[in-house]
């Protein structure tokens, strides 16, 4: 992987490419989406449609917004698998909150607001308990996360008796917008995925916070020589990928109104691969945003376009995701590895 | 030090004789085998299991219990091994699939426990004593019924499948059989995975692609759910909406006839309920039980809807 490892230094300073090999390096993962785009629109008219793109940019959003959090956990040379189980977790314990008071002080968008400071500071110390188990009491946070995803999943599943949590009635009309709205003909989610991506880039490349994260992420050791708070970096990744959840997860809920055991599945798989197709290092040192939300894209384009054309059989879905995200990455990798 | 190690020892195997206890008095213990809640109605299959044991056992203090619930075919078979080495005198299994669970069931029967298999049969014949069971084929038919009732003069319809299983399978083929040389146009098949989410993707990306929809079959009512939001959003009319398998709040919409939804397919979770029952009679008062009960897969109408309706269940 030194590759891998050079790549700071190199990509920081020289931002335009010279030649074929850090063209494709550095644009790698939009090539893909673009022609992703290109066999979307050729294969059904419907594809390019304004309403078609807005229900895939609204849908990603989610993911999105879960996958920029999981892009500083992963440069920072960690990992974070609880992310769906979170979701979940967050989605039903906020529902409960808020049915609970609007029963008690009646449903208004000022509920609304304290329900999403109350799930936010939920998410916030999920993260801020992984990241503390994997730095302070030294645990791999594969482990860690792994059998958080387990805890957090299983609390969901009791609290919803195996069934689903179902946001009070009153407060649907109330919340919807935050899904279904509109703001200069723009839907709701995809304002949200914009403002954390700009400001994720810019935390992440621009600022020293970011910095640290990357240097971390190259090497521990070094970093600590080098007088960065290593532990205080890591463990707010962690709070950052936890605060990242909750606000996907304010989105999540007024587009169906309930919680289920099933909500999240497999979410975190989907948020760790986007950050990778997006050209973030899994093994850390180097991590980009707009990366991770050209990844997202891709994730949910194609899954767009088999629905939209059907014309490779539904068994075989599968085989034609991995089959995709395999060759949006090649694009990138390949050159490089003799 | 010691004496203070001894007494939280003793306090522990105590602790643990009386747990033990309930199930050495009783005269038999039945072991129940079901797959954990990894949806909506399997969600509801661990809710009226739970329910339908602590009622038997209230009932009949002379019979006890064991729940297994298993997230795997694999993991069943490990568990009903486990169940059997607490010398289980019946054992209630709804397997996970058929041919997996055939052999260690067989090996369960063999060393004389009595079975009751739910839902789903056995590869083999004549190993169970007593079936407890839905009708998956009159499932996909009652769909396709529907929908022939609905548009007799033809219509365009998309379907969300479940996730790959044999059930499914069988449902499809069922639905697609009784429709043949109908004038209902199946316009495309995708999997949804009984899920609300999957549905609801799945149902945007339909209504994209086709101008024209008069109706969709989710296949569950999980996926149903999902599927009306998605209409809703596309802000279109007229699209008849039909799930499946009886969740309540499918059943309360047809009860207050939604403009979507005007019925439901009858195959709820509740089918354990009977199996526990039959097996807990046949030691609490030693009725002889053995053969099928096969409950129907009827359609559910805003005329007989409250007779399926569970307002309190999770599902």
């Amino acid at each position: 992987m030194s590759d891998v490892t050079a790549r700071p230094a190199e990509g920081g300073a020289a931002a335009p490419a010279r030649n074929l090999v850090g063209f494709l390096e550095s644009t790698g993962p939009l090539i893909a989406l673009i022609l992703l785009m290109v066999i979307g629109s050729l294969m059904s008219d419907s594809f390019l449609g304004a309403e078609n793109l807005s229900n895939v940019f609204t849908r990603s959003a989610i993911i999105g917004i879960i996958a920029v959090g999981a892009t500083f956990v992963i440069t920072a040379g960690g990992l974070d698998l609880s992310v769906g189980s979170l979701s979940a977790l967050v989605a039903g314990v906020t529902i409960l909150f808020l049915n609970a008071a609007a029963q008690a002080l009646g449903a208004n968008w000022m509920l609304i607001a304290v329900g999403i400071a109350f799930s936010l500071l939920l998410g916030a110390a999920a993260g801020l308990l992984n990241g503390v188990m994997i730095v302070k009491g030294r645990v791999e946070a594969f482990i860690v996360t792994l059998g958080a995803m387990g805890i957090f999943r299983s609390l969901l599943t009791w609290l919803a008796d195996g069934g689903s949590i179902s946001l009070d009635f009153s407060l649907r009309d109330a919340a919807r917008p935050i899904y279904y709205g509109q703001v200069f003909g723009i839907a709701v989610p995809i304002l949200v995925l914009l403002a954390i991506a700009v400001i994720g880039e810019l935390a992440l490349r621009r600022m020293r916070f970011g910095r640290h994260v990357a240097a971390i992420g190259s090497s521990r050791h070094v970093a600590r020589y080098s007088a960065i708070p290593v532990n205080r970096v890591r463990i707010l990744t962690y709070v950052i990928q936890g605060v990242c959840v909750a606000i996907a997860t304010v989105i999540y809920v007024p587009r169906l109104g309930a919680a289920t055991p099933s909500t999240g599945l497999m979410w975190e798989l989907e948020a760790i691969a986007a950050v990778i197709i997006g050209g973030t290092a899994l093994s850390g040192g180097f991590g980009r945003i707009w990366g991770t939300i050209v990844g997202v894209l891709i994730l949910g384009f194609i899954g767009n376009i088999l629905n939209l054309t059907g014309f490779v059989s539904p068994y075989l879905n599968g085989a034609f995701q991995g089959a995709i995200i395999i060759i949006a990455v090649l694009l990138q990798r390949d050159r490089l590895q003799d | 030090m010691f004496d203070k190690m001894k007494a939280i020892v003793a306090a522990g195997a105590l602790a643990i004789g009386g747990w033990a206890t309930p199930s050495l008095a009783a005269d038999a213990l039945i072991g129940v085998s079901i797959p954990a809640a990894t949806h909506g109605w399997t969600g509801g299959l661990n809710y009226h299991t739970k329910r339908t044991i602590d009622r038997m056992k209230e009932a009949f203090p002379n019979v006890d219990f064991v729940l297994a619930t298993s997230s795997s075919a694999t993991q069943q078979v490990n568990d009903i091994e486990d169940l059997l080495a607490r010398n289980i005198n019946a054992l209630v299994v709804l397997p996970f699939e058929s041919d997996p669970l055939t052999e260690p069931v067989k090996a369960a029967k063999a060393k004389g426990v009595f079975i009751a298999t739910v839902d789903r049969g056995l590869a083999e014949e004549g190993i169970e004593d007593l079936y407890v069971g839905g009708d998956n084929p009159q499932y996909g038919t009652a769909a396709a019924e529907y929908f022939k009732g609905k548009f007799p003069d033809g219509g365009k319809i998309v379907v969300m499948r479940g996730i790959p299983t044999a059930i499914d399978n069988i449902r499809i083929e069922a639905f697609n059989e009784a429709l043949k040389d109908t004038k209902i146009e199946v316009l495309d098949m995708q999997y949804a995975n009984w899920n609300p989410d999957k549905g609801f993707e799945v149902m945007q990306d339909y209504l994209q692609r086709f101008p024209e929809i008069d109706g969709v079959w989710a296949g569950d009512d999980d996926a149903a759910l999902g599927a009306i939001e998605a209409i809703k959003q596309a802000d279109r009319k007229n699209v008849a909406v039909l799930g499946g398998s009886g969740m309540n709040k499918v059943i309360k919409l047809v009860m207050d006839g939604h403009d979507m939804v005007d019925a439901d397919i009858f195959y709820p979770p509740t089918l354990i309920i009977p199996a526990i029952e039959l097996v807990t009679m046949k030691y609490a008062t030693q009725a002889p039980i053995n053969g099928r009960y096969v409950l129907g897969s009827p359609l559910i109408t805003k005329d007989n809807a409250a007779e399926y309706y569970f307002p309190d269940a999770p599902y």
